[in-house]
């Protein structure tokens, strides 16, 4: 099976569009990752990696209804696809893995 | 709350992905929002334009799919401009044929004038020496007024040589270029030559093709060009071989020079002998030597500045070294001595109280200049052809963009069709030229080519077309392309009433250049044909010229005469020493009674044998001709009426004029008074003229043929009688009438370029109102459909049809009748003897463009007029 490749910011952008869920758009999912991961966030990397993942095929889009606010203007609301909610779990097998391949005295050196 | 900065939301807009604009900008907005609430506006602000200058192209990655609009340039869009242009190329045959054909006359006139002014800029650049060789010249003051000439003094040569010789590199002392004979064996032929000192061929950076550069180092020697080398000796080696010049002069042949090209001032000169020689086979140059006689103005001076020096400074030390040597009597004509540089010989030779005023150099601005109008023309048809045709190619340009053209396409489409049309037109135009040239050449005296290997040419072929394409295709393509789809296909697109404005200002414009350009024509033709029916003051019928080449020519006056009488194919025979069309020699020196002391006397001098007057047929005003009756009659003159009025005379008749002072003195009783011949320009007034009576100073035979019997029959029988008596000259013979009319082959040339200019330029335009009017006749069909059915008759719509042209016309009659007449004004004041300007003139071209206007127009607007209503009604 191909692996498949994830960075660490599209693993995070990734995650937060599933934690979301229906209501996730470019604002939402800004604003969400400064309040988990507590760092700054441009709005335009964030939009560059939409497009990116959009890209591979793990996640997919649709315009909303017409608004009254923003100036009228739709918002994209992203979902997970079949293929990106594969690739999340294939991270976090391989993550859980390698945590339980630690041996428990290093464990203990790391102060967890 | 205030709104994120403009200028960075635009700049997304117009600069974002097109794909996600909408959702991109709207998230932005609630973020700035959110921004301004959590970290306040200016932070927001910044943030916002950070933001945006992020998602701006090609900064973020743009996104390909299927349906976005390919690159314009792709091979798939080049291949469809190609296509669509070959084919909208091919479906208006006519429009097509008036385009191609109207540019192509347009570009081969512009080729033509750039070939011949290139030609004129290149002329004398053969030698290598160009910029560093010049002629010396001198100004001389008299009665007030600054002439300018080549002709210099004897010692002029040696004191620059001596006093001033580190200015020079060489001083070349030099004849005057002429006719000389030179015979090898039975072989003879006429050449022109001249006699010039010994670096005259490396001054003038002659190629030696055999011999050397030194060959004028030994006095009797010669060098010949390659052309001269081969009449004399065919194959055979000319090196070392004796030949006569003039039947007097021995020298050996000591070089052969590559022939200098036909635009050159050297061109003609086809030998070159030395100097020394020169002055040794004549006694008064020898005189003149001998004496250090600086009053005697007879010869050329050629120099080349030394290498580190430049004209101007040259100019300012020599400037005196006349003035410093002449006797002190001379002074008053206070001579400046200023060198001529070889550039300005073709180009700007015309002096003007002893200053430069230009020459050639102006035919070449004014041809310059007719050739971009020319060319203008054939622009201003294509422009006004295609948007004449814009509403029917609106729609065109509508469905294009609806379909998703963009802007650049169209833009990129049209070029593409007007630089099609540009490069048939300029193929057919190196067509047109290659026919042309042969013909041109002959009224231009030229020898052009079309420079297929020199890179400039290709460059200068290769702008002109980009550029004419570009300046022709410029209006549609920026114009066509700017239409808006939902206007244009929703049927409400209307020229505005001003739409035809620039169409009409186009047409004014062609036609106010075509008419200039015909009554500056006309203008130059009447000047010519003036100049030509000028009274001359002679008989030029059968009148033929002989010059006496060589010393077997003299002596036998009687013998010819008596010979050639009894033979009865001569009226009359007479010598005289300038020909009839030139005046060889003037003088001053002039005494008679009542003379103003301050007037310098200066008079053509002609010395004629008796039956002079009887031969050419001159008129008397007063008194009598020459007369073998009177033997006194060898110290009697015969003035002209220019002469009596120089001398301020009442009484002519039996004036004594002295001539010289102390025992040169002679004095001469006037006998007669002719009407004044005219010898010299046609443009000019007659000169004062003295013609005395001599045997021994006459360099020409004038011959007056039996009008009874045909040219060729006296001219077989005189050949004849010449080649008896005068074997070893050649028999070289001209006619006053085709040597008079030479002296307009200058402005015959003009005049025949303005006309074949101005007929192409009336041919271009007349090509273009030809496709308007026919444009218009077709805008209009349901409009004279409806009109003929309501009753309008042929001739109603007919002028319908043709006023608008005709008010056009009108205006660029207006326009080009003061602009024309101003310039051929100032054109006319350079001749003395003109024509005037009359109403007439104008009126004819207005007229004749008016006829050619309405030919035109009418062709098309009577064939509209007579379309059958039904026809134009019936269908949509």
């Amino acid at each position: 099976m191909k692996r498949a490749f994830l960075g660490e910011f599209e693993e995070v952008v990734l995650l937060t569009v599933a934690v979301l869920d229906e209501s996730a758009y470019g604002v939402t999912i800004t604003q969400e990752i400064e309040q988990k991961t507590g760092r700054a966030v441009g709005f335009s990397t964030v939009h560059t990696t939409l497009q990116r993942l959009e890209e591979k095929g793990y996640l997919s889009s649709k315009m909303s209804g017409a608004t009254a606010e923003r100036g009228g203007r739709r918002k994209r609301f992203f979902a997970v696809t079949t293929a990106g909610r594969k690739a999340l779990m294939e991270v976090k097998n391989i993550r859980e893995q390698l945590w339980d391949a630690l041996p428990p005295q290093t464990l203990q050196l790391m102060g967890g | 709350m205030k709104k994120p900065p403009r200028w960075s939301s635009t700049l997304l807009s117009w600069l974002g992905d097109p794909e996600t604009a909408e959702e991109v900008q709207g998230d932005l907005l609630e973020l700035y929002a959110h921004w301004v609430e959590t970290v306040g506006e200016r932070e927001a602000r910044w943030r916002y334009v950070l933001s945006a200058l992020k998602l701006v192209r090609p900064l973020a990655k743009r996104k390909d799919t299927e349906s976005s609009t390919p690159f314009f340039l792709r091979p798939d869009m080049i291949r469809n401009y190609f296509k669509i242009a070959l084919r909208n190329f091919v479906k208006h045959k006519g429009y097509s044929a008036i385009n191609v054909s109207g540019l192509a006359a347009g570009m081969a006139v512009a080729i033509l004038i750039g070939l011949w002014i290139y030609d004129e800029l290149s002329f004398n650049t053969y030698h290598k020496t160009y910029d560093l060789v010049a002629q010396v010249m001198q100004h001389q003051t008299v009665n007030g007024r600054k002439y300018t000439g080549p002709a210099t003094p004897f010692p002029l040569g040696r004191e620059l040589q001596t006093r001033y010789g580190s200015n020079f590199k060489y001083v070349v002392m030099s004849s005057w270029e002429g006719d000389h004979f030179l015979s090898q064996g039975d072989q003879k032929i006429t050449q022109k030559g001249s006699y010039m000192d010994v670096d005259a061929p490396r001054m003038l950076a002659l190629r030696m093709l055999k011999g050397s550069q030194d060959g004028l180092r030994e006095p009797h020697s010669i060098l010949l060009a390659e052309s001269a080398a081969h009449a004399l000796f065919g194959n055979r080696d000319p090196l070392n071989q004796l030949i006569k010049i003039d039947n007097k002069l021995d020298v050996k042949v000591t070089g052969v020079y590559e022939d200098v090209p036909y635009n050159a001032r050297y061109h003609e000169v086809t030998f070159i002998a030395p100097w020394e020689l020169y002055v040794s086979s004549e006694k008064w140059i020898q005189r003149d030597r001998d004496q250090s006689n600086w009053g005697d103005n007879s010869f050329q001076i050629f120099v080349q500045i030394a290498d580190n020096t430049d004209f101007d400074t040259v100019n300012k030390n020599i400037l005196l070294s006349k003035f410093n040597n002449v006797p002190p009597e001379d002074r008053k004509y206070k001579a400046e001595v200023v060198l001529q540089p070889m550039h300005d010989w073709r180009l700007r030779s015309n002096w003007e109280n002893g200053v430069k005023t230009g020459g050639l150099i102006e035919y070449i601005w004014l041809f310059g200049f007719i050739g971009l109008f020319v060319l203008l023309l054939a622009c201003i048809n294509f422009m006004n052809l295609s948007t004449a045709r814009s509403e029917k190619r609106a729609k065109e340009v509508g469905i294009r963009k609806a379909i998703g053209s963009v802007r650049g396409q169209l833009v990129i489409q049209f070029f593409n069709e007007s630089l099609l049309v540009v490069i048939c037109a300029f193929t057919l135009s190196l067509l047109l030229v290659l026919l042309v040239l042969p013909w041109f050449n002959e009224v231009a005296d030229k020898q052009l080519r079309i420079l297929w290997e020199k890179p400039l040419f290709w460059l200068f072929a290769v702008g002109f077309t980009l550029l004419t394409g570009f300046v022709a295709g410029s209006y549609p393509a920026l114009y066509l392309s700017s239409f808006q789809p939902v206007k244009v296909l929703k049927g409400t697109f209307k020229a505005g009433r001003f739409a035809s404005l620039p169409r009409k200002v186009l047409v004014v414009i062609q036609f106010t250049v075509s008419l200039a350009l015909i009554i500056g024509t006309i203008i130059v033709y009447n000047q010519i044909q003036y100049s030509k029916d000028r009274p001359i003051g002679y008989n030029r019928d059968g009148l033929m010229m002989i010059q006496m080449k060589s010393p077997d020519f003299y002596g036998k006056f009687d013998l010819l005469r008596t010979e050639l009488k009894n033979a009865n194919v001569i009226e009359e025979l007479a010598e005289s020493s300038s020909p009839l069309t030139s005046v060889w020699s003037n003088n001053g020196g002039f005494h008679w009674a009542g003379k103003d002391p301050n007037l310098d006397v200066d008079f053509a001098t002609i010395w004629v044998t008796h039956e002079f007057g009887k031969t050419v047929g001159w008129q008397f005003k007063e008194g009598r001709d020459f007369s073998r009756q009177f033997s006194s009659d060898s110290s009697s003159v015969v003035l002209n009426e220019a002469a009596v009025k120089f001398m301020g005379i009442k009484d002519p008749v039996g004036t004594v004029i002295r001539w010289g002072t102390g025992k040169d003195m002679e004095e001469f009783k006037v006998v007669g008074v002719i009407k004044d011949m005219l010898m010299l320009s046609p443009y000019e007034p007659v000169k004062q003229t003295i013609y005395l009576l001599n045997y021994g100073n006459v360099n020409w035979i004038n011959l007056k043929l039996n009008p009874n019997k045909s040219a060729s029959e006296c001219l077989t029988t005189i050949e004849a009688v010449f080649k008896k008596h005068i074997p070893s000259a050649p028999f070289d013979y001209k006619f006053a009438d085709v040597e008079f009319g030479k002296k307009f082959a200058y402005e015959e040339r003009i005049g025949k370029l303005a006309t074949f200019f101005a007929g192409l330029a009336i041919f271009i335009s007349c090509l273009g109102l030809f496709g308007l009017a026919s444009f218009i006749a077709e805008q209009r069909t349901k409009e004279i459909g409806i009109r003929k059915v309501l009753g309008a008759s042929t001739l109603n719509l007919w002028r319908l049809l043709s006023s608008d042209f005709i008010v056009l016309i009108l205006i660029s009659f207006s326009i080009a009748t003061p602009a024309a007449w101003y310039f051929m004004d100032d054109w006319l004041q350079q001749y003395d003897y003109r024509s005037e300007i009359s109403w007439w003139i104008f009126a004819a071209s207005g007229i004749g463009a008016l006829l050619i206007t309405l030919l035109t127009v009418s062709f098309q607007s009577i064939k509209a007029a007579l379309m059958n209503p039904v026809k134009s009604l019936r269908s949509e």
